[in-house]
């Protein structure tokens, strides 16, 4: 029906505009703005059997993605929708058939050959088993980061000096957290140009976390004296690797060099299936305003010079040493795994 | 000696060891024996009052006894130094000595001649095992190094002797900081208010030469930056002290000059800590101050002196500088992308000399941070003279460095260990390029060479003012202002000034006398101490 599809048409285009707008405050909120589309979409959108619905998602899901190529969030709040579409499907289609548990073995994955659904099927259970599924989604996007911090106690301990970069709302609930039973201090790097350590250390201090501001440049020289680094990231690869705020590449050859434990915080919702291809990372990383390094007021030297602003980083999955997510703390070497019971593979490429 | 039970007065004690000048054993310990009797007697049980009154008893009848020796003439001392009556005897204040000399009646003057032949006696036995024995080596060097008092503000003792020197030459001194960092609390941290230094400085009363005051005030505002300038600019400002200075009467030029320079060198150091090329060139100063023959006019002496300087800073500067651009120049080929961090006069010189004369084309990334931003002047300089250049951040680096194919840094000092002591983040862009397999090489003249060894940027650094980090992004207004950190009680702001690279992160160093690895510095230094011995 033309007013129900311009209907769905608006609500996208509403979400567009907003996401070109920068009106999404950090990754949660993205992702929680996503799947709540995802579910009007869902809810209101008439489809008839699950293949239609995961072709229509996938349109959908592809020109959102292309609005913000950066923004892996909505990519990956795309492929959790179809997966739970996948899941939904096979648990009805084997309820009828079979009473079997549908954990995916590794036997099973190597032995038995994917049973291949074709999804044409007419379920009519199928819409409230997806939006149920979807709204317990939800509920754990928004419990994510309470998920993380209640671990903050298993990792800190006290007299400890913690050393992070930037701003992270995941590290700083983590230390809020830990910082109500535990004495630790705190060193933060304050991340030029952009400056969001000032943030950091600022909050911390009302906190009553003893903080201290550093430049980029001290890193290293304060690397020995630390036990502990904790960094949130943009989006964790599927090598394990990071796409960090730039600088973090820096802060973990540091930690290396000094065998300190680098732990990454971030929740399920910013792992991706895509891996970083190319090593100058023209697909990768994304270039602010260079007027953020060599201010406009040295026209002599930015007419003459060429300056560039890049955002994030990339740090290989060497360097990490323990990723804190909602369900739970893992190494890097076991991020494939967890790939595959979030995303379904023939969904990679949308 | 005879052993003596500890429930003994006082009084008793000393009267028992005094009895022993009858024999000519007077061991020079004795007071301290005494002494430590003296703290035993705190130990003591109260108990027996029986051996106190008996004490007591005795000590009447001593008393007594005084009184009667007091009507003979007494032998005072050369030194005439009045003896205590005897009723102040029995305080345990009394010193020993004149004690002694009322008790045993011996005069005071004879028992300090015997002491003396003891003295002397064992003096001269003494001399005689030392040289029948080994030879002592300058005993004082093999004491140890003494610890800079820069790295020991934690200590009060130690604060204590910096305000007294202060007081004493008249030097203004600047408050302690009201924030320390906990983690360099054994580092001077002040407030770093430039006003401060010359608010009670008089010229009239003042030690302190005014180009030095001038030049101090340039240290403090960071006027004059960079280990060569800073050098350079002290022997300037040694060579006008040294011109004003006139001889006082009866004092010699060779050791009043190093007296009245002492002052000024105070006055440096309350300013900005000195680097480690100025304290080279204070000490090779001193050592040719103090060698300057006493037969010397006041004239020749300065011209001396002043030759001196300009053959310092002409070798170890000038020529060594043109030394390295030509050993670094051959290591630039053209095509070549080379990385600098920060601000280097060495590395300028060295990059304009392959530029311009060698004609070489490349390509120049210039790093920079805050809250310095001396990258930003490196770069000025660089577009001055066209060579083509970009300019990033730190952060930046490790997006960088694939296309690098060298890294060339600036160093403050190097260490006796090989560890490379630059401006803070050096350290940083050659662990990035050691992880992409780039070349680091680090210019250093040899005057820049300490002995000093340090394996991390704790020990030593200089701690600049935490307010530059606010004023790094004042103009910015998307940035979460904390200019009031001051009033946020958990909140730090540290800017450090130096760090210490690993030797193992640099490939090569290159100085005046060649490209050498970083193990090679203590060798160089060896071969330096052995030119200015000889």
């Amino acid at each position: 029906m033309p007013s129900l599809e311009s209907e769905i048409d608006g609500i996208i285009e509403t979400f567009t505009n907003n996401l070109k707008q920068r009106k999404f405050k950090g990754s949660r909120d993205l992702a929680l703005n996503s799947v709540q589309l995802w579910k009007k979409i869902i809810g209101q959108m008439k489809w008839q059997n699950a293949r239609e619905l995961m072709d229509a998602i996938k349109q959908i899901g592809k020109d959102l993605a292309e609005t913000s190529p950066s923004e892996t969030v909505i990519g990956n709040m795309t492929r959790r929708m179809l997966k739970i579409v996948r899941d939904e499907y096979a648990m009805l289609q084997k309820g009828k058939q079979e009473d079997s548990d549908l954990q995916e073995s590794l036997q099973k994955i190597l032995t038995a050959d994917e049973v291949d659904f074709d999804y044409i099927e007419n379920i009519p259970l199928l819409k409230p088993a997806i939006m149920e599924h979807i709204g317990e989604f939800l509920t754990e996007l928004e419990s994510s980061e309470i998920d993380i911090s209640v671990q903050a106690l298993e990792h800190i301990h006290a007299n400890e000096i913690i050393m992070t970069i930037g701003y992270s709302k995941t590290v700083f609930a983590f230390l809020k957290t830990a910082a109500k039973d535990r004495a630790f201090q705190v060193i933060v790097a304050e991340c030029a140009p952009f400056y969001h350590g000032h943030k950091l250390a600022a909050d911390l201090a009302e906190a009553r976390i003893s903080a201290t501001l550093i430049p980029d440049s001290a890193i290293f020289a304060m690397m020995a004296r630390v036990n502990k680094v904790i960094i949130g990231t943009h989006s964790v690869m599927a090598n394990g690797g990071l796409k960090a705020v730039c600088g973090t590449h820096t802060l973990a050859l540091a930690a290396k060099h000094y065998s300190v434990p680098f732990v990454v915080c971030a929740p399920m919702f910013k792992l991706c299936p895509e891996y970083v291809c190319s090593l100058d990372q023209d697909g990768f990383n994304q270039f602010a305003s260079p007027e953020e390094v060599l201010s406009n007021d040295e026209g002599m030297l930015v007419s003459r010079v060429n300056v560039y602003n890049p955002i994030f980083d990339y740090v290989p999955p060497e360097l990490v040493t323990l990723f804190i997510s909602n369900t739970g703390g893992n190494a890097p070497s076991y991020i494939y795994r967890l790939l595959s019971e979030l995303y379904h593979p023939l969904d990679v490429l949308l | 000696m005879f052993l003596i039970p500890r429930d003994i007065s006082i009084y008793f004690k000393r009267r028992l060891l005094y009895d022993c000048y009858g024999c000519d054993i007077f061991p020079v310990g004795i007071t301290v024996l005494i002494h430590t009797m003296e703290t035993g007697k705190k130990v003591q049980p109260e108990g027996s009052e029986k051996t106190k009154e008996e004490i007591l008893a005795e000590r009447k009848a001593k008393k007594a006894e005084k009184a009667a020796k007091k009507s003979q003439p007494i032998k005072t001392t050369d030194h005439g130094t009045v003896t205590i009556p005897s009723d102040q005897v029995q305080s345990a204040k009394e010193t020993t000595n004149t004690v002694k000399a009322d008790e045993t009646g011996k005069s005071k003057a004879d028992l300090k001649a015997e002491r003396r032949q003891k003295q002397e006696a064992q003096r001269a036995a003494k001399a005689a095992s030392v040289t029948e024995g080994k030879p002592s080596v300058a005993p004082k060097a093999q004491q140890g190094k003494r610890i800079p008092d820069q790295i020991q503000a934690d200590r009060p003792s130690v604060e204590k002797r910096l305000v007294k020197r202060c007081v004493n030459q008249k030097v203004p001194q600047l408050p302690p900081a009201e924030r320390k960092v906990q983690l360099f609390s054994h580092l001077q941290q002040q407030e770093r208010t430039v006003e401060l230094l010359t608010k009670d400085l008089t010229i009239n009363q003042s030690k302190i030469h005014p180009a030095v005051i001038k030049l101090g005030l340039q240290y403090a505002s960071g006027i004059i930056c960079g280990s060569n300038a800073r050098a350079i600019a002290l022997l300037e400002a040694f060579k006008r002290v040294i011109s004003d200075y006139s001889t006082p009467e009866q004092k010699e030029l060779s050791r009043d000059l190093e007296v009245s320079l002492k002052p000024c060198i105070n006055f440096l150091k309350q300013c900005r800590p000195i680097s480690v090329s100025m304290g080279n060139v204070i000490r090779f100063l001193k050592r040719h101050i103090t060698n300057i023959p006493s037969e010397k006019s006041d004239v020749e002496a300065k011209k001396y002196l002043h030759e001196e300087i300009d053959k310092y800073i002409h070798e170890n500067v000038v020529l060594a500088g043109k030394t390295i651009c030509e050993e670094a120049s051959k290591k630039i080929s053209s095509g070549d992308v080379i990385l600098t961090y920060g601000y280097s006069s060495l590395l300028l010189q060295i990059l304009l000399k392959a530029f311009k004369e060698d004609n070489k084309k490349f390509r120049v990334i210039v790093l920079d941070s805050s809250p310095r931003s001396e990258g930003l002047q490196f770069l000025r300089r660089l577009v001055a003279f066209k060579i083509p250049s970009v300019y990033m951040l730190i952060s930046g680096a490790s997006y960088v460095m694939p296309e690098v194919n060298k890294v060339f840094l600036g160093a403050h000092a190097l260490l006796a260990n090989g560890n490379v002591m630059s401006r803070v983040g050096s350290s940083q862009v050659a662990l990035v390029a050691k992880a992409h397999n780039v070349p680091v090489l680090v210019c250093c003249e040899t005057h820049k060479f300490c002995d000093r060894v340090q394996t991390d940027s704790f020990v030593f650094n200089e701690l600049g003012n935490p307010d530059d980090l606010v004023a790094a992004v004042k103009g910015k207004p998307s940035v979460h202002s904390i200019a009031n950190w001051r009033e946020l009680p958990q909140l730090t702001l540290l800017n450090l000034t130096y760090d210490v690279m690993p030797g193992d992160l640099v490939t090569a160093v290159i100085t005046e006398l060649g490209s050498v690895p970083c193990t090679s510095v203590p060798v160089v230094l060896r071969l330096k101490h052995a030119e200015t011995v000889l």
